[in-house]
């Protein structure tokens, strides 16, 4: 019988009857003894000098301890937040690395740039007293989109930075782009805008700060999806601290989509002030403040030409981005829109030729990092865009197109244009699924029926691949990663049976503590519930990287493998110790530990009381416990890919879009857990819908200000807003690399909806001669695109 | 949130005298502007007087050819009263389209009305159903109310205590909503009484206002077909980053049409 907490089963997940009655710990569930509370004053221009801070009415407030500002930290050399990719230009520059302080020191760069912070007794008399504090600002013009930022006389977001350009990058070869274009019987072009996005974890960042005199311990709890990050870069690039007096806890995390990977400010604040003020400091962010922020995402106004020959067989592929890095250089942020990004621009086909060049701006704008996806989505979009306008340019069937051009599964490994090598993958299968599954013949009469109602229909595919488990550490490393991307686990059994995973990887939302029980009880017959994952603090795993970028289980489920080879051999010499048997005769079956041909067999269990009770070890040959580590650095990334296809339903009345049904046929190498793989795809699924229909970032272009700053005005997908989902997977095509044979799952939803339920929409609205719209499709944007293409109302 | 004295009376009486005894009072309805304003210390009020417990405030009764909702009614008693849904269903199934569950079940119709936000839903109901709204010391005519943006005919100190809706032949209310905060970007009332028809708009200009042109022609041809040719001025409609006062305006004629059909 199949083991039922095993790989391949539903289990249900064990953390959320914690977290669904309210039992979870979050950040700002923790109060110690003495804590105080931190509010920052922030800078309400996009743009402005720092002239003087008076801070004297607000420290003679009710209950404030004390303000500090960025002079403060100046005078005990706390330096500034490091970027953690460095990427060079065209000409071999590295690219312009301005000073990040965790509190602004002379000039305020972005609406919500710390300029002080208030400690005082309680939360509302900081807040109180953070209005009392007297900032001279000299408002400066401002830098507010990427286009205008890179005008000639734009004002400087830093006055070193010419052009407010922090690198001009590109990858792939020009020459051969130009002499297959100059061959191109047809090119399809495609000016497009990826919009800048607001992340909105459920939970907002928070951090609290504690130092103890006796020990000279400190620690930080923190909001974050990788702890050992954080103690790496405040540690040591910008407190100062050794790792070994620097603890990071990141408790339960509700939700980060890409956004709590950074280090953020508030997070060496929180633990210079601690030490500073001798009492525990805790700050957490309001809704309003995590608007103005948390580091946003995407931001890419692009342009891409796609040449064919007279069959539609892609020969060349063309393109150039802008993309905004906001006002400083968030952690991973040079990454995003170039080795995320132009990388996946072969996206499922077979383009022999590809060019992109990549211009990154600072604006007066909140830092813009990885969200939920992270440059793939962009290139996603891109790609599936350009394919659809080339589709029907040409005349061609959009799915025929995309058969003609995909790379055969018999090609695999495929070395792409860009840098990549996929490992598997078979895109013709995953839309020879989908087309039926959405009855793609049945389109027409669809149609049909919608236009009798007076309404338009159209059908849109996104066929997306997309590079997780990040990474190869020799790869990224040269790629410009200033870190290893490796993971670590430890697997330790206690005496009677039970055990503990020590794992590198984070889980704030993602179910690692059934998805990497369920590996562990499948290895070794243990039952779930007599299997721990513990994750998130520095003092108690190994040195790990964390979870971003659709890597969890990938690595960190590959390191945990690791570590269970080592606990099997060990537990093997045990075993044959116990037994009187050949190390060689013992094997593994069921989870069972059998001397080959007899019916002599021990449980792990059986085993793991005899390592901690080794009253006859043979010492010199063994040694007594059974717990062991492991790092697992992948060899490639894994490529999780597949075929999704939205129906919309359009208004053309209003302009509202209805997302009728949508399909998604994913391959993710092997399923550990079908259930949480498929919530994880509906939550991607509803992300993207969310950008394609909802979701905008808005500054002013003048002032900089946030005018999407609440939830009144920034749309949130809702649940009546999107229609039941179909959701298939196949494990045909496992990676090859890693243990495991799994791609990840996590961003998948997110990477193709967006372009599936745009192409949708286009389609829709071709019947008006449109061809083309930028995210969001909000009524009003739908509205004018049909009222443009009306001639009747042209003419008005 | 800057700190005030909270005070709940247990009667009208009570509650006005209330307010004559501090410097800076707030009168609380359901909370939904209110509370989220205050925890965004856009106000500071000394006093915040809690309306919940007064019971002069609340119930609904069928009453002199129409509906009588107490001002402490919440959206969700109106959206399920089962008077409401046999008088005015109209009426039950505006409240049901009111923001989300959470605040159906907060908001208040006197808070709705008090607070007069251009995007809210009731003033189009006020205006179409020929309301009178009944206060501490008069009555108003529905018409008379609204006066401008986040403005009424109430006097400093004045309380709502009652809403009277008159019953008409037929109605119906045809929203289309702000996507993030479910307001009304446009919400059109129509009302029928005999020989008059009523189009109240809200959500579209500065305040709710009644579309004349509309009701005349549809006085004369009740039929959604009889607005294909009305034509709505953008002058002077709202407009920010969800819709253009030229959308508002097309808006405006397409719900009136949806609210002509429903009409049935």
């Amino acid at each position: 019988m199949a083991n039922p907490t095993g790989i391949g089963a539903s289990v249900r997940r064990r953390e959320d009857a914690r977290f669904l009655t309210g039992r979870g710990t979050y950040t700002d569930d923790i109060n110690r003894p003495g804590q105080t509370h931190a509010v920052f004053v922030r800078s309400p221009y996009a743009h402005a000098r720092i002239t003087g801070i008076d801070a004297a009415e607000a420290m003679q407030a009710p209950g404030v301890i004390a303000v500090l500002t960025g002079a403060d930290m100046e005078t005990d050399k706390v330096g500034s937040l490091p970027c953690g990719w460095q990427i060079h230009s065209k000409d071999g520059s590295p690219m312009k690395e301005p000073p990040h302080f965790p509190i602004a020191r002379d000039r305020a760069r972005y609406v919500g740039d710390a300029v002080a912070v208030v400690i005082a007794e309680t939360r509302e008399q900081a807040k109180d007293a953070a209005e009392l504090v007297m900032v001279d600002y000299e408002e400066l013009p401002a830098a507010v989109t990427s286009l205008k930022a890179l005008e000639g006389g734009a004002p400087l977001v830093h006055d070193d930075i010419g052009g407010n350009l922090c690198f001009d990058w590109h990858l792939g070869d020009a020459a051969a782009v130009d002499a297959a274009f100059a061959q191109a019987a047809h090119v399809a072009k495609l000016d497009l805008v990826n919009q800048r996005l607001v992340p909105n974890a459920m939970e907002p960042r928070a951090a609290l700060g504690e130092y103890d005199r006796a020990t000279g311990e400190h620690t930080l709890t923190t909001t974050s999806q990788n702890p050992h990050v954080i103690r790496l870069l405040m540690g040591a690039f910008v407190l100062g601290i050794p790792e070994h007096k620097l603890r990071v806890v990141a408790p339960d995390v509700g939700g980060g989509f890409g956004s709590k990977i950074f280090h953020y400010g508030e997070e060496a604040v929180v633990t210079w002030a601690a030490k500073k003020v001798g009492r525990p400091v805790k700050w957490t962010a309001e809704r309003s403040e995590s608007f103005l922020t948390d580091a946003h995402g995407r931001d890419h106004v692009s342009h891409a030409e796609l040449a064919m020959d007279k069959d539609g067989n892609f020969l060349a592929l063309r393109v150039a981005t802008i993309a905004n890095m906001g006002a400083y250089l968030s952690t991973f942020a040079p990454s995003i829109p170039t080795y995320l990004y132009a990388t996946l621009l072969a996206g499922q086909y077979k383009t022999p030729a590809i060019y992109a060049e990549v211009k990154a701006v600072f604006t007066n704008t909140v830092p813009v990092d990885a969200y939920r996806g992270a440059g793939r989505p962009e290139a996603c979009y891109l790609i599936e865009r350009l394919v659809e306008v080339a589709a029907a340019e040409t005349g061609i069937d959009k799915a025929e197109l995309r058969r003609r051009n995909f790379v055969p599964a018999s090609a695999m490994p495929y070395q792409t244009p860009v840098a990549l090598q996929y490992d598997t993958g078979d895109f013709a299968k995953n839309l020879d699924i989908a087309l039926p599954l959405v009855d793609y013949d049945g389109f027409a009469a669809r149609k049909a029926e919608s236009a009798r109602r007076g309404k338009l229909r159209g059908i849109g595919f996104a066929t997306y691949i997309e590079a997780c488990g990040i990474a190869p550490s020799n790869v990224a490393g040269a790629l410009g990663a200033r870190a290893g991307l490796y993971e670590s686990a430890e697997v330790r059994f206690h005496p009677t049976g039970s055990v503990t995973v020590f794992t590198g990887s984070h889980s704030h939302g993602q179910g690692h503590e059934t998805t990497f029980a369920q590996l562990v009880s499948e290895r070794f017959g243990v039952p779930i519930e007599n299997v721990e994952i513990v994750h998130g603090d520095t003092s108690k795993i190994p040195f790990g990287m964390g979870t971003y970028g659709s890597r969890s289980l990938a690595v960190g489920g590959s390191a945990i493998v690791k570590a269970m080879d080592k606990v099997e051999r060990k537990a093997k010499k045990i075993a044959a110790h116990m037994l009187e048997a050949a190390e060689a005769d013992i094997e593994v079956k069921d989870g069972r530990f059998v001397v080959a041909g007899t019916d002599k067999a021990l449980t792990i269990g059986d085993i793991a009381l005899q390592a901690y009770v080794p009253h006859n070890f043979p010492l010199d040959e063994l040694e007594p416990g059974l717990d062991e580590q492991a790092f697992y650095d992948p060899k490639n990334f894994t490529y999780p890919n597949g075929c999704h296809v939205c129906e919309v339903e359009i208004d053309p009345d209003t302009g509202v879009v209805q997302v009728a049904s949508f399909a998604a046929v994913d391959d993710f190498g092997r399923v550990i857990n079908p259930l949480i793989v498929e919530g994880q795809v509906h939550g991607g699924l509803v992300q993207g819908i969310g950008q394609a229909l909802y979701e905008n970032c808005v500054y002013d272009e003048e002032s900089g200000q946030l005018l999407t700053g609440s939830y009144m005005d920034y749309c949130m997908p809702r649940a009546d807003d999107v229609p039941s989902f179909t959701v298939r997977y196949h494990e045909d095509q496992p990676c090859t690399h890693n243990p495991l044979g799994v791609k990840g799952c996590g961003e998948a939803g997110t990477i193709g909806a967006s372009a599936a339920v745009m192409n949708a929409v286009v389609h829709a609205l071709s019947e008006y001669g449109v061809t083309h719209l930028d995210m969001p499709a909000t009524p009003e944007r739908v509205w004018q695109a049909i009222r443009r293409h009306t001639p009747a109302q042209a003419a008005e | 949130m800057y700190a005030f004295t909270y005070h709940r009376p247990k009667s009208v009486a009570d509650a006005v005298a209330l307010q004559g005894r501090f410097e800076d009072p707030k009168l609380l309805g359901g909370g939904q502007t209110l509370l989220p304003t205050l925890k965004q210390r856009l106000a500071r009020p000394s006093d915040l007087i809690d309306l919940g417990q007064i019971p002069e405030l609340q119930g609904i009764r069928e009453e002199a050819g129409g509906l009588t909702v107490g001002a402490f009614t919440r959206h969700a008693q109106v959206a399920h009263s089962d008077v409401v849904q046999r008088v005015i269903p109209a009426l039950a199934s505006l409240a049901e389209g009111i923001g989300d569950r959470q605040v159906r079940n907060m908001g208040t119709l006197g808070g709705s009305i008090c607070n007069a936000d251009p995007s809210a839903d009731y003033p189009a109901a006020v205006v179409a159903l020929k309301a009178t709204v009944r206060t501490d010391r008069r009555e108003i005519a529905g018409d008379d109310f609204f006066t401008g943006m986040f403005e009424t005919a109430l006097e400093p100190g004045e309380i709502v205590t009652a809403v009277h809706f008159q019953t008409p032949d037929k109605a119906a209310y045809a929203k289309f909503r702000n996507p993030a905060s479910r307001y009304a970007i446009v919400g059109v009332f129509v009302a029928v009484f005999g020989s008059e028809v009523r189009v109240a708009v809200t959500g579209a200009g500065p305040s709710v206002f009644r579309a004349d042109d509309m009701e005349a022609t549809l006085a004369q041809d009740f039929r959604a077909d009889a607005l294909n040719g009305a034509s709505v001025s953008a002058d002077g409609l709202n407009a920010d980053i969800h819709a253009s006062a030229d959308y508002r305006a097309h808006l405006v004629r397409v719900m009136a049409r949806r609210a002509v059909e429903a009409c049935g």
